[in-house]
């Protein structure tokens, strides 16, 4: 298939950037490539015309990893439903599409060139209490403490999280409420989780009001774009958590 | 080159413990005095940088990706195995140990396997108390599935995701310390050069992937979990950004490579489809559970489409060669057999390079409910890359490259022929021989940076007491410039082909000469292609951009020029390695049903590749294999 392309470039961080087209480079397009290996096909023929190829971020390339972050016709991972942009395949396309291709839009994410942008506030939400504090070494026996079925599987649910940021990018207000409920969703659940749940829950929203996310608005949009299912409710999981953290604090 | 192992005195079952009472401890006021590197943030790399952080070391850990939480360990489905027998089903640390050795189809350090079974079960518990969330009975308990190499359940999991579970709890615990201050985190930066400094590793030098600034990094020693070297094949299941720079920097500064030849090709990954490809995707091995694999027994069948084939008309040669294990062979005897259909003329799809994986049987005897239980997910995903239904017509499967079991050589401690420098992971060579067992990766790596460094790097610190030299010095600043006039010469070819055009001419050299399946004059013929490849690629890449910023092509260059050096020191190796073993299978030295043929007498060793300079051939040397508690056998599924 031949296809139009507008993609966004912008040489770095400082650059106020713009959408360019190809068409030359994007024909004879096969149906069972991935969207990652559209471009890169394009790329290869842009650097052949001695041209700059389209930078993005992209690693597992099997949806795991959540490295690949991008935009297509105006959906973070494109079209289809719970399907990272490294597994959509060019059969979701037709002869003739035209594809606007946009990088994670978020005063948070910092573009860093063309389509690549910097998620490092979500690593500070992480560190500021996304964890259990135990020490390599002091763990009692695995089976010591017994799970119930039915809370590993919610646990599960919520551990699910690729951290890849489409959450925030589908976000009208930018925020990463859905990434933040579900980290301390997946810890407060568990036993072990529970003796740090309350602060655990404040540090985390905190983080994430510092580092310049919006707030939730019940748009529901970070559900309807998350490639790995997880659902908003872990965000009225949060503001119960966080509401009663706040009146039972020391 | 010393090959001292270090192997601890006394039975086996004891070796670890008395190495670990006779190691030399660091007082708790001095161990913020010592700065450790770390190359890598997935499970070796991440757990041992935040383990080194919680005993008080300063850490410095870096990572190409932009955060460690994405290193490729996060790819790993099956589960990691540990001798727990929470079952009851007459499982042990001595037969963890024992299937692993043979598993390996011996050509693993016993020692060294021992311990990895000892502490496999600490690290069950360790993960469950960090909050991964593994699969459970409904009484609470921890649930366990069976897996490839084993007749015992001792593999845990977490769904299909046991290896991006595993990660997320190392990744926690590393965010608790970069958050206390104890470790800081280098994100998009590559390690471009080691430095020693009188013999050993004194840092690294690494260039910030956004900025393009080339720094130096000093430390008191050097941790490489910088991962496996699959992508030296262009294609493999790796992640696109995994390289054998870190460690291929480390050979040419005097530590010995062990085994580069020893690749574990999976047996069912989802088909290459055309030109474009890069990368492989994998699908489960519990798939061959149910399905039935096979081709048409004749070739002008392969363009038909399967339905069209009547039952009398299809060859289920994995059935018909080995009766007793069926569809259930190991990997590299199922992986070998696709191989040889296909190249027989029978293999399937557009390339040719196929088998089915038919589960119409299976749906016929469980009806489509029980097999949608058990394989959905699976199924769901094969429909999204291939847009095949596999509940009305077979999978096309064909092997991948998945895992390399070579890679730096170390001593019981976990250093290599370098003082100073530990490493650990896929990236070292000990623990699986010549062929790695399901769920064995997620479990060394883990053993490795949670249960072992924590232990040896003290002993090495305390013992030893190195120095820790100024990044001013002499060394540091050879070694950035040897950093900056490489890429400064790579930027400045400005030739006609694109860095990829590259790669994927050497995987395709590889693939052809170092796959599956090698012989002497294929191996030959690869000596000869791929340094003519590496001169073109010297004289005719183009790298676009400058190396003041972001440049992804640059990136790309200097990984491929190392694969592009690296691949021939695996075909050498594989040549020079004059039997099969695991992994590595000489068609010279096969039985007369096809199976795989060691020489024990010969080749019952590790060996240890010598860089000798520029243009020179590396040295060759030997670290004998003993077996005082596996006795060889043959390996046997028919």
């Amino acid at each position: 298939m031949n296809l139009t392309l507008y993609v966004w470039r912008q040489k770095d961080a400082k650059d106020s950037g713009g959408f360019e087209k190809y068409t030359d480079e994007c024909k004879d397009i096969s149906e069972h490539m991935s969207f990652l290996e559209l471009l890169d096909v394009v790329n290869e023929r842009l650097i052949e015309k001695g041209k700059m190829p389209i930078a993005f971020d992209s690693d597992c390339r099997e949806g795991i990893c959540g490295t690949c972050s991008m935009v297509i016709n105006g959906r973070p991972h494109g079209p289809w439903k719970k399907t990272t942009a490294c597994q959509l395949h060019m059969r979701a396309f037709k002869d003739g599409d035209v594809i606007y291709i946009e990088p994670w839009r978020a005063k948070s994410f910092p573009v860093l060139q063309d389509l690549m942008v910097d998620r490092k506030a979500l690593d500070d939400i992480v560190q500021a209490g996304g964890y259990i504090s135990t020490n390599c070494g002091s763990a009692p026996d695995a089976n010591s403490v017994q799970i119930g079925k039915e809370i590993a599987d919610a646990a599960m649910d919520a551990a699910a999280c690729i951290g890849c940021g489409a959450c925030v990018a589908a976000c009208p207000n930018a925020s990463a409420m859905l990434f933040t409920a579900a980290k301390i969703s997946h810890m407060n659940t568990l036993p072990q989780g529970k003796p740090e749940a309350g602060k655990r829950t404040l540090d985390m929203v905190n983080a994430m009001d510092q580092a310049g996310f919006g707030n939730c608005s019940n748009h529901l949009e970070c559900e309807a774009a998350c490639p790995k299912d997880i659902k908003a409710t872990v965000i009225a999981e949060m503001n119960r958590a966080y509401a009663k953290a706040s009146l039972t604090k020391r | 080159m010393n090959l001292d192992a270090k192997i601890p005195e006394g039975p086996i079952a004891e070796k670890w413990e008395n190495a670990k009472f006779s190691y030399k401890l660091v007082n708790p006021a001095n161990k913020r005095k010592f700065d450790i590197i770390i190359v890598g943030s997935g499970l070796a790399g991440g757990s041992a940088a935040a383990t080194l952080a919680e005993l008080g070391y300063n850490v410095a850990c870096f990572c190409y990706q932009d955060s460690p939480r994405r290193a490729h360990s996060i790819a790993a489905q099956g589960g990691i195995n540990a001798a727990k027998n929470y079952q009851g089903d007459g499982d042990s640390v001595y037969r963890l140990f024992y299937d692993t050795v043979k598993g390996g189809d011996y050509r693993s350090r016993e020692a060294n396997v021992y311990r990895l079974a000892q502490v496999s079960r600490n690290i069950i518990d360790q993960a469950t108390a960090m909050g991964v969330p593994f699969a459970r009975e409904y009484g609470g308990t921890l649930a366990n599935r069976s897996f490839g190499g084993a007749q015992v359940s001792r593999t845990f999991y977490a769904r299909g995701q046991t290896g991006q579970q595993l990660l997320l709890g190392v990744y926690a615990g590393l965010s608790r310390q970069i958050k206390a201050g104890k470790v800081t985190m280098f994100t998009r930066h590559e390690m471009l050069e080691m430095v020693t400094h009188e013999g050993r590793a004194a840092g690294i030098v690494t260039r910030d992937m956004v900025s393009g600034k080339i720094e130096s990094h000093a430390g008191h020693s050097v941790i490489m979990a910088s991962g496996g070297y699959g992508n030296t094949f262009y294609l493999s299941t790796n992640a696109m950004g995994c390289n054998v720079t870190a460690s291929y920097r480390a050979y040419k500064k005097g530590a010995g490579f062990a085994n580069p030849c020893y690749t574990q090709i999976h047996p069912t990954c989802i088909p290459v489809s055309g030109e474009y490809q890069s990368k492989l995707t994998l699908m489960s091995e519990s798939l061959r559970n149910d399905g039935r694999i096979w081709v048409p027994k004749n070739k002008e069948d392969c363009k038909k489409k399967p339905e069209q084939i009547p039952e009398e008309d299809r060859d289920y040669y994995l059935e018909r060669k080995y009766p007793a294990f069926g569809n259930l062979v190991p990997r590299d005897v199922a992986s070998r057999n696709a191989k040889l259909m296909c190249d027989e003329g029978r293999g399937v799809g557009a390339t040719g390079f196929g088998v089915y994986l038919d589960f119409s049987d299976a749906i016929q005897r469980l009806g489509k409910k029980l097999v949608e239980e058990r394989y959905g997910n699976l199924f769901e995903m094969y429909e999204r890359i291939t847009g095949d239904d596999p509940y009305s017509t077979p999978m096309k499967i064909y092997p991948a490259v998945h895992y390399t079991m070579g890679g730096l050589w170390v001593d019981y401690n976990l250093q290599s022929t370098v003082p100073g420098l530990f490493v650990l992971g896929e990236a070292n060579f000990s623990d699986h021989g010549a062929n790695r067992l399901g769920a064995s990766a997620l479990m060394q790596g883990l053993a490795d940076g949670y249960f072992v460094i924590p232990y040896t790097l003290g002993n090495y610190l305390g013992s030893e007491k190195p120095e820790k030299i100024s990044t001013d010095h002499a060394v540091f600043k050879e070694a950035e410039k040897s950093c900056k006039d490489r890429i400064e010469k790579l930027l400045a070819i400005d030739g006609k082909r694109t860095v990829d055009s590259f790669h994927k001419e050497l995987g395709l050299i590889m693939w052809e000469h170092c796959g599956m399946a090698r012989n002497e004059s294929g191996l030959k013929k690869a000596l000869e292609l791929i340094p003519a490849l590496r001169e073109e690629f010297w004289s005719d890449v183009r790298v676009p951009g400058s190396g003041a910023n972001l440049n992804q092509s640059l990136e790309k260059a200097g990984r491929v020029a190392d694969f592009l050096e690296f691949g021939e020191i695996m075909c050498r190796d594989a040549l020079t390695r004059d039997e099969s073993c695991g992994g590595h299978f000489r068609e010279e030295h096969q039985t007369e049903e096809g199976e795989a043929k060691r020489v024990d007498e010969k080749f019952s060793h590790a060996a240890v590749w010598e860089y000798k300079g520029e243009g020179n051939e590396p040295t060759r040397h030997e670290e004998p294999m003993t077996f005082e508690h596996v006795k060889f056998s043959s390996r046997s599924y028919k």
